[in-house]
């Protein structure tokens, strides 16, 4: 697709003509980089301020995290995703207890479900806050960028008065959850969820998304079609904006997803300024499964009935497991030879997918919007390289 | 004494006096710079650390910055490198010497003195250019590629904007300008005209959010990247030399200079001038960044010719008085 067009086709600006010869620069972006959102390098390929390619290089943040989690046993890996992509570890670990519990056959009481739920929604919700603040801060606006960690201590607070931590809060076991929310933790919630909307949402809006600066830096910026999207496996609000309707919540509904009345957002123009506004939706849309869901959790035991002794599985039982994160749809695959520890597993993160849209979308455009580009797929390197 | 022992006394008495103006304002506006952004964005750092009200905080910064190693890209083309950040602090001290700060109170005062400071606002484009060309590294040249194209493109609609104030007083002595201004401060017939000015001189002061030539977030810190410590910090000195004196400079052409009741003449200016200076922060920490096309089409195809339907309202204007 991208890879065979010449820039020319793709709408780029004529060459240089420095007597018959094309003059290019390469410039390193990367791997130290204020905008790459961690250790990332790609390799442009400049005529002038034009990109006339991108050869994104990863790997610079590796830290074995796949084969490490083969040295451990099945309760030990899951501390360990929350370091996979440190902006949703909740997610994470959701993710990865559904996978063993799938494949060891444990049955998770209703409470902890609804619990999870909680958890995974919150964590989307301040996950896409700092998107907000990331994609500001890459096109210079400080301002939102400070704002947005307003949003995330407070949801941190949240965190870690129910789990002990903020970042890594190694909250959602194999089985259920690790303890119940204290007493009065759901009406906090509710106040934190009447403030964003009250308050924080309507304040980004004006800020951020009406800013006439943020709208001529990222509409028509990095257009996205929807085939396309499907073709280079994005998922996500990346490819919901660009009209895929596709959210494994609806799709593929795990936990008691089912059980509540949200919308799925999906944009049509698959620009930069849509792929933000999805993140802006979602927040709302999440805030609606929180309320319901601490309307109707139910009471009981918060951990389902785990096998005495280590956790082992069948000899070769294998499992793929993939939930909806913040970034897109992740997943585990766990294979077992019937040992304490996975023979293999193998972890599948959405942005990993999706940085590979990088020169499809960035080519023929100025470097400025290689960056908004760039911040608008929200990629946490910590998952990219694993 | 002799009277050319006089006069030279004299002028090195000036340019000591307006050196240390330059350290003194640098000192303040960076301090007022950390307490903006500390209020916009509810940062606790300036309101904490360095004494009260953290007026400490820049004299620490000042230490930390003489303090830090001198570094010289291996490959930098020597001469140009060095002396870009002491170019910087041209324009701005230029500007501060034909300035009239009060009736009595104009260090260098000549007639053509609007000529001057629009020559030296020319200046900043090419100690961009050397910083970004010497330093040998591939982001600075491509911030000094865009300062050359911005600060000459944006040099247009900027001295264009100057031209109706021309032509309602007559003069290019800046004195003489601020002088006519006491009864009508020019901004209310040259509205257009300062607003040009205004855009336009932030893009020529490298602020947001047109500060493209250094972009943080693009090109790490574009033609600054490879300074480092004392250097850098006469980068810093020579943009917030600048900032000042194009505020004063749109003090003195469209806001009546150092007119004003009850006060005396030059605390009008100063409080007039710290004005617009804080308006460039608040701008500075609200917007973000433009892209590069965008601020051309900026510059040529909204600035330029608003000022030249300026010009021609101006001269209507004249014509019809």
């Amino acid at each position: 697709m991208a890879e065979g067009m010449s820039p020319e086709e793709l709408g780029m600006v004529e060459p240089i003509e420095t007597g018959g010869e094309r003059r290019t620069m390469q410039l390193n972006f990367g791997p130290q980089h204020p905008s790459t959102h961690g250790v990332f390098r790609a390799v442009l390929t400049l005529d002038g301020e034009t990109v006339v390619d991108v050869d994104p290089v990863l790997g610079y943040l590796h830290r074995n995290h796949d084969y490490i989690y083969q040295l451990m046993t099945y309760p030990q890996i899951v501390p360990m995703t929350d370091r996979t992509d440190y902006l949703s570890p909740l997610n994470n670990e959701l993710v990865y207890s559904m996978a063993v519990e799938e494949l060891l056959g444990i049955e998770v009481p209703e409470r902890a479900q609804y619990l999870r739920v909680i958890f995974a929604e919150l964590n989307r919700i301040l996950s896409h806050f700092l998107y907000i603040g990331s994609i500001a801060l890459d096109l210079a606006g400080y301002q939102p960028f400070l704002l947005s960690w307003r949003e995330r201590e407070l949801g941190y607070d949240l965190i870690e008065k129910a789990t002990g931590q903020r970042m890594f809060p190694n909250y959602i076991r194999i089985g259920g959850v690790h303890n119940d929310v204290p007493e009065g933790w759901t009406g906090e919630l509710l106040e934190f969820l009447d403030f964003i909307e009250r308050e924080a949402w309507p304040e980004y809006k004006t800020l951020w998304m009406e800013n006439p600066i943020f709208k001529a830096r990222s509409e028509g910026v990095g257009v996205l079609p929807g085939e396309v999207a499907i073709a280079y496996g994005a998922t996500g609000p990346v490819a919901r904006a660009s009209g895929v309707r596709r959210d494994l919540r609806k799709d593929r509904p795990y936990l008691v997803y089912d059980r509540f009345d949200f919308e799925m957002v999906t944009g049509e123009k698959g620009d930069t300024y849509e792929r933000s506004w999805m993140r802006m939706y979602e927040i709302l849309e999440s805030i609606k499964i929180i309320r319901q869901a601490v309307r109707d959790m139910p009471d009981g035991p918060i951990l389902g009935q785990l096998p005495r002794g280590p956790m082992k599985a069948a000899k070769g039982a294998e499992v793929f497991t993939v939930a909806e994160g913040p970034r897109g749809e992740h997943g585990v695959y766990i294979a077992s030879d019937g040992g304490v520890h996975p023979y293999r597993i193998h972890w599948f993160s959405p942005t990993f997918t999706m940085l590979q849209l990088l020169p499809y979308l960035a080519k023929g455009l100025k470097v400025a919007d290689l960056i908004a580009i760039l911040a608008s797929l929200d990629p946490v390197m910590g998952e990219v390289d694993r | 004494m002799p009277v050319w022992l006089s006069d030279a006394l004299w002028a090195l008495l000036k340019v000591v006096l307006t050196l240390a103006f330059v350290g003194l304002n640098a000192y303040v506006v960076i301090w007022g710079e950390r307490k903006v952004a500390a209020r916009f964005q509810r940062r606790v750092g300036p309101e904490v650390v360095g004494g009260p009200a953290g007026i400490l905080q820049s004299l620490a910064d000042g230490v930390k910055l003489l303090a830090k190693e001198d570094i010289r890209p291996a490959m930098a083309d020597g001469p140009v490198w060095f002396w870009a950040p002491v170019l910087a602090m041209v324009p701005g001290v230029l500007v501060l010497l034909v300035i009239p700060y009060d009736p009595h109170l104009t260090l260098v005062r000549m007639d053509w003195s609007l000529v001057l400071a629009m020559a030296a606002s020319a200046f900043t484009a090419i100690s961009y250019f050397m910083a970004g060309w010497g330093s040998n590294n591939k982001y600075s040249l491509l911030g000094a590629m865009r300062g050359v194209a911005q600060l000459v493109s944006y040099e247009i609609p900027l001295i264009l904007s100057f031209l109706g104030v021309v032509m309602i007083t007559g003069t290019l002595d800046l004195s003489r300008i601020a002088e006519q201004q006491d009864r009508l401060w020019l901004v209310i017939p040259q509205i257009l005209g300062f607003i040009v000015f205004y855009i336009a001189s932030l893009a020529e002061l490298n602020r947001v959010p047109f500060d493209l030539v250094s972009g943080e977030s693009e090109l790490v810190a574009g033609y600054l990247t490879e300074y480092s410590g004392i250097r850098w910090t006469l980068f810093l000195f020579g943009e917030y030399t600048n900032l000042f004196a194009s505020s004063a400079l749109a003090v003195t052409l469209f806001f009546g200079g150092w007119h004003g009741p009850l006060l005396p003449g030059w605390l009008w200016f100063l409080i007039k001038t710290y004005t617009l200076v804080w308006v460039a922060m608040w701008i500075r920490w609200t917007l973000p960044r433009v892209r590069i096309d965008q601020l051309m089409d900026l510059g040529w195809k909204f600035l330029t010719p608003l000022a030249l339907i300026n010009v021609a309202l101006t001269g209507i204007w004249l014509a019809v008085l």
